[in-house]
């Protein structure tokens, strides 16, 4: 990675400006750049310098699993890291898992038909979490799931909903893989991230 | 909650690492998995003015098993050696601790050598290094050394590493064949630390127990080894602990752990907790069906 | 023939926005906008010395500092009391920024304003603050004590004193065959939303006004309030609550110093400025709740009839009463629950203690009241070796007995009247739902097996949908669009369905053609707030009533257009037809054309409204003098009281015998919010309530030290339950429609939060066989309990054994 350097210095007590670094960084499958300084947590980068802010902070330090995002398809807390760092990775927000309200992926899906989120600010660091644990457990049973989704917390749901939608997601991945009544094949692109 | 400014470093080989620890160690973290340090960085409770970000470094990320011992590189993520089947195969104890690591969110960033740095009482991982009379592979440009894991913490969040120095790699060493273990620990929440823990190792040859040893999390200031042995007079696999040799071990562990009070839990309570513990993880090690043999 | 809505599980149509990343959120917005940040107390009682800022204008990017000597105008005076009351007579409010003194750790000292919030905080740090320590005050027992004062000008800390008494006390108890004294304890926790608050304010140069966003459960109440500070005309001032990322109480608190800083530096700076606040800032100067102590007293016959009930408690309401007594004055009338009191006797203090303010928290008063009266019950039953279900029966206001006015006040100053309710009928699913009679067998299987198990009951009644009003807009669109605007606002609890299926219903359109907006003062002026299990209540009858306006409206253009009587039209998909003859008809879209005389057409539909299309008929005015143009509709559902839900929870718990571990095996719910407009969101709203019931029972506690320094400021150490925490909760519904509303609804956000630590300490109880007075409770707890009754030879309020079930 290069660093545009604005002015030099840094050391405390003068007034200095923050070296830039050029953070270039693949989110949701698109090569983003934008200048940010070292400091810059990737929760930051993805919402504040790519203006995606599905991504959500609840807590900044890794407890409550709202800013959760997949580097390489495994869910990390992105509070808990640097853009910069982050550079060396395939990013995938709850953007890049769907976009777009008329197509959601199972996982979203599953969640409107189960009510599995109520203010919605804790469920994109759900939806990827989940996203990426069926694709490794494609077939849990409800103990697995609840424990699959014990590391991000939910004050509005008391989580009940969202077991039940990691089931029904893995019941609608399965029906989208299959072919539909008319035999038509199915549109691969909407299942995982 | 945003960190202080630093100066970001990022080396790509071990040598530039410690070249330029050598520089701004004195003022200085190196950030590896980052799941400790940066929340301590959000709140502001340490600013370093450099961050050495090893993440970028080549060579750090084995996972290495040989007769004697499983070597696991700075960069190994929890997760990774989790997973890792000739890893578990040689010491299920890695990933019957690993387990009850933070969430799976924090394993898949989170590296064990980082863990075992930070020496935190309530760690998991340096009382397996302990347990199983581990190595702490230190790099400096100065030397290359290595500490035995009983010489390596001295203290809560206290080790013996220099500000220059970097751990490359530890090393857990196999255990004799025969031998079982478990790992229990009690958290408030899943996933919190720890109240209490245990890490245990049985050797068993013919059925009997030869020797047993337990490692604790968060009852003592510094991972140690408690040697079990003399409560456990004749203990054998299969059978219940017989109430005299439960009530002995309570004891020995009672009399070893040093545990503090917070607002989680008292420091009685942790007693009791890890001494129950202890009982109820050489139960587990010494069932017919026990994981573990190695 | 559409699909009635009403009553149905429709499906959120929030979600696909939400679910898609497509929410917005306050930290959404205002990506250009300054950041502030603020220096906040360290220390929990001082007198503010010197405050030095030089430092901070070196960092790079500082836009403006400010400390309460720039603060202008009624900026600068205390901050208002929302809720006066005769009782609170020595209310206390801070500054926005600390004027000479802090009360508590977290106190806003310091505002910086930046190019972002790291720079924000960078400049925040090198501000030295000096503090002259004063005493602390911190817990119940020191305030009472009085011997420490939090606020000089205030006596023994008590800001409010109140009591109420309904009959003769002292003659019922004296009278009294059996008396039991129980000393009880709840400690503090919070709302803790994911989303803490947050504040952006646009300010256009160009018109002087203001357009302030803030998670706010009340637009109208933070524009109200900022207008009078900046010395505005309400015309220039407009409040946007955006998305808000869950509230649960903390967010009806207002004006938070930061609601008031932020638009003021705005209009100094002429920038837009955003601040929002981090989990730290949510800990220590955002509000907590459930602090009390608590003396029952109750007599009773022998067959566990209540006769008197005196109750005394100490309530702490932190550092500063912007909010009243509010919470306190629930307990004391909520404390009542589905019961026949006897003589009630209610005293209670509100004191000062150098800690976080205390404003509503979900339940807002009830658990501790519920938890008073419940551990009654409970102690009665041992006490009288009665089944504890039984006792409780004995003592429910009876279904024809409704309405039954208890003689006090309640919280929103109109009689504590319940309206309906039937709680036999409550018991008796619960019972069933749970298994209560077959719990005997059940335990005694359990120990069999070395397991310790126990159940655990209780009852409330919520007084939800309290007043002063809300209102309702609906308009229809010439395109046939349905907007439908209502004041209250929105934070997880689907109004935007919930609302919508309302309104379909009432004018016949299709659902999806409807569509509400909450919380916008410039949509909908007029409004209270969202708190008191209130939203569906007051907005759901609101713009019911709206649309009723709106049908009546639109029969009478489509009957003038049809040439029959209104009376032999039905609307159904938007469409109007005379009932049996469906060829006759009309579109609502196109009566919304007819209903605006137009002189131009702005598209083809229009055209059928302008001067020449022969719509109007000439002799007359185009606009009636009793008429307005366009089809729309306003009104108000302004309630005489409050209407009454209840509920009861069973809970079977096991405790480990070693370790005191505890969990929840079971955990069943029955609950009567009246007739339910979305089940489904409903059924949310209870699991949720449970969850945080949960929490509260065996997980969070605002862990304070005697320095005021709140120790568990964080997620890591104040324990917000995870899934693996929570039970998986069984519900059961009952529906007794309110007769105080046109739609017979009762409110159920509060439900599955109030008697969750009287349920709790119930189920310990009968695992432990000695009383649980005190919640939460953590495994260590139970443990240092167990010693303490092992080693006593005989307690004095021990729970014996009992046959059958207990």
């Amino acid at each position: 990675m290069s660093a545009d350097a604005t002015t030099g210095g840094g050391t405390h007590g003068e007034p200095t400006a923050e070296v830039l670094h050029r953070i270039r960084l693949r989110v949701n499958g698109v090569q983003r750049t934008a200048q940010a300084p070292a400091r810059r947590l990737l929760s930051d980068f993805l919402r504040h310098d790519l203006r995606l802010t599905g991504t959500h902070v609840g807590c900044e330090h890794g407890v409550c699993g709202a800013c959760t995002v997949l580097v390489d398809g495994q869910p990390m807390r992105s509070c808990l890291m640097f853009a910069v760092t982050a550079q060396a990775h395939e990013i995938t927000t709850i953007e890049g898992i769907g976009n777009d309200p008329e197509a959601m992926s199972p996982v979203q899906q599953a969640f409107a038909e189960c009510h599995g989120l109520q203010c919605g600010f804790c469920t994109p660091g759900f939806v990827t979490t989940i996203t990426a644990y069926l694709d490794g457990n494609p077939d849990p049973t409800p103990e697995d799931a609840r424990e699959a989704i014990s590391g991000n917390l939910c004050r509005c749901t008391g989580y009940q909903n969202i077991v039940a939608a990691v089931s029904r997601a893995a019941e609608i991945r399965r029906e989208r893989r299959s072919p539909g009544v008319d035999g038509a094949p199915v549109d691969d692109s909407r299942v995982g991230p | 909650m945003k960190p202080a400014p630093f100066v970001h470093h990022a080396p790509r080989t071990v040598d530039e690492t410690v070249a330029v620890l050598a520089d701004v160690g004195h003022d200085g973290k190196v950030l590896a998995g980052g799941q400790s340090l940066v929340p301590l960085l959000n709140m502001r409770l340490a600013s370093p003015g450099h961050l050495v970000d090893v993440n970028g470094v080549d060579g750090l990320d084995a996972v290495d098993v040989t007769d004697a011992s499983v070597r696991v590189g700075a960069l190994v993520r929890h997760a990774g050696l989790e997973r890792d089947p000739a890893a578990f195969a040689a010491l299920p104890l890695l990933r019957q601790a690993l387990r009850n690591v933070a969430h799976p969110a924090i394993r898949n960033r989170g590296t064990t050598v980082g863990s075992i740095a930070h020496a935190d009482p309530a760690g998991e991982m340096p009382a397996v290094l302990v347990l199983t009379d581990g190595v702490v592979e230190v790099v400096s440009s100065r030397s290359r050394r290595e500490v035995a894991a009983r010489d390596f913490f001295l203290g809560p969040l206290e080790t013996t590493l220099a500000q220059d120095e970097l751990v490359e790699a530890v090393r857990f060493a196999r255990l004799a064949p025969g031998t079982r273990t478990a790992f229990l620990e009690s958290a408030r929440r899943h996933g919190d630390y720890a109240m209490a823990g245990v890490a245990v190792a049985v050797e068993v040859v013919d059925g009997e127990v030869r020797s047993a040893r337990a490692s604790f999390v968060s009852v003592t200031p510094v991972p140690t080894v408690l040697d079990l042995a003399p409560a456990l007079g004749g203990a054998a696999t299969g059978a219940p602990l017989r109430a005299a040799v439960a009530d002995d071990l309570v004891a020995l562990v009672r009399d070893h752990v040093e545990p503090e009070g917070d607002i989680h839990a008292t420091a009685g309570y942790r007693r009791m907790l890890a001494a129950e513990l202890t009982k109820r993880a050489l139960g587990a090690a010494l069932a017919e069906d026990a994981e573990g043999a190695a | 023939m559409s699909t009635r809505q009403f009553g149905e599980k429709v499906q959120r149509r929030e979600d696909p926005r939400l679910l898609t990343g497509n929410g917005r959120y306050l930290d959404d917005l205002g990506h250009d906008a300054l950041a502030a940040a603020f220096v906040r107390s360290p220390h929990a009682h001082a007198r503010v010395v010197d405050v030095d800022i030089d430092d901070a204008w070196e960092v790079d990017g500082v836009e403006a500092i400010y400390t309460w000597e720039d603060l202008t105008g009624r900026v600068a005076e205390p901050l208002p009391v929302l809720i006066p009351h005769p009782a609170l007579t020595h209310a206390r409010t801070g500054y926005c920024l600390a004027k000479d003194e802090v009360n508590h750790v977290g106190e806003a000292v310091v505002m910086v304003v930046a190019r972002d919030r790291y720079v924000a905080e960078d400049a925040a740090q090198r501000i030295r603050v000096t503090y002259e320590h004063l005493p602390v005050v911190v817990g119940i027992e020191k305030a009472r004590a009085g011997g420490e004062l939090v606020h000089a000008d205030v006596p023994d800390n008590v800001s409010a004193h109140l009591l109420q008494e309904v009959g003769d006390l002292e003659a019922a108890m004296a009278d009294a065959p059996n008396r039991l004294t129980l000393d009880l304890a709840i400690e503090r926790s919070a709302c803790t939303p994911m989303e803490g608050k947050g504040v952006y304010a646009k300010w256009d140069l160009d018109e002087g006004s203001l357009r302030l966003y803030s998670s706010t459960q009340t637009t109208t109440g933070v524009r109200a309030a900022v207008a009078a500070k900046l010395g505005m005309p309400l015309a220039k001032v407009e409040c946007v609550a955006p998305d808000v990322g869950g509230g649960f109480g903390v967010k009806i608190m207002h004006p938070w110093p930061e609601e008031v800083l932020v638009p003021w530096a705005a209009r100094n700076l002429g920038r837009d400025v955003k601040w929002t606040e981090d989990r730290r800032e949510h800990f220590v100067s955002s509000a907590h709740e459930r602090g009390q102590l608590q003396e029952v007293t109750v007599g009773f016959d022998d067959e566990g009839h209540l006769l008197a009930l005196d109750v005394r408690f100490w309530h702490d309401n932190g550092a500063y009463t912007p909010y009243g007594i509010i919470v306190p004055i629930i307990t004391a009338t909520q404390l009542l629950g589905p019961y026949k009191p006897g003589a009630y006797r209610v005293e209670f203090w509100s004191l000062y203690t150098n800690t976080v303010l205390v404003t509503p928290y979900r339940g807002a008063g009830r658990p501790q009241g519920c938890f008073a009266m419940e551990r009654a019950m409970d102690a009665i039953a041992a006490h009288l070796h009665l089944d504890r279900a039984e006792v409780r029966s004995r003592n429910f206001i009876q279904p024809d007995e409704m309405p039954y006015d208890h003689g006090l006040m309640f919280q929103d100053g109109r009689p504590l009247k319940y309206d309906s309710g039937d709680f036999p009928a409550s018991l008796a699913k619960l019972k069933a739902l749970v298994g209560w009679d077959d719990f005997a067998a059940y335990r005694e299987e359990a120990e069999r097996g070395g397991r310790r198990v126990g159940l655990g009951i209780g009852c409330y009644v919520e007084g939800t949908g309290v007043g002063p009003y809300e209102g309702g807009h609906v308009h229809v669109e010439t395109s046939g669009r349905v907007n439908v605007a209502t004041g209250l606002t929105t934070q997880g609890q689907g109004h935007q369905t919930v609302l919508a299926q309302v309104v379909a219903d009432e004018l016949g359109v299709r659902l999806e053609d409807v569509h509400v907006t909450t919380g916008d003062t410039r949509r909908m002026p007029y409004a209270v707030g969202t708190f008191a299990s209130r939203g569906a209540v007051m907005s759901g009858n609101a713009v019911a009533l709206a649309a009723r306006v709106v049908r009546t409206k639109a029969l009478r253009i489509a009957a003038d257009a049809l040439e029959v009587s209104p009376d032999d039209l039905e609307i159904d998909d938007g469409v109007i037809s005379v009932r049996g003859a469906p060829g006759t008809s009309i579109a609502l879209s196109t009566v919304a054309v007819l209903s605006n005389p137009l002189r131009y057409a702005f598209d083809q539909s229009a055209a059928a409204a302008t001067q020449f299309a022969g719509t109007f008929d000439p002799d007359k005015p185009p606009v009636a003098d009793d008429e307005e143009p366009g089809l729309e509709g306003r009104d108000f559902y302004s309630p005489t009281q409050a209407t009454f839900a209840n509920g009861m929870h069973a809970a079977v718990v096991e405790t480990d015998p070693v370790t005191a571990e505890i969990r929840i095996l079971r955990y069943c719910v029955v609950h009567d919010c009246g007739v339910m407009i979305n089940p489904m969101i409903v059924e949310g709203q209870v699991h949720g309530g449970v969850a945080q019931g949960v929490g509260g029972a065996l997980y969070e506690r605002m862990a304070y030290d005697e320095s005021g320094q709140l120790l568990n400021a964080s997620f890591m150490d104040f324990l917000v339950p995870y899934a693996s925490e929570v039970p998986h909760v069984e519900t059961d519904h009952l529906e007794t429609p309110s007769p105080l509303n046109p739609l017979g609804l009762k409110g159920a956000g509060e439900a599955g939060t109030i008697p969750v630590s009287a349920v709790i300490a119930s189920a310990l109880e009968d695992a432990e066989g000695f009383p649980i007075r005190s919640m939460p409770i953590s495994p260590s707890e139970l443990w240092a309990l167990r010693a303490q009754h092992a080693s006593s030879a005989a307690p004095p309020d021990h729970v014996p054994a009992q046959e059958g079930p207990r």
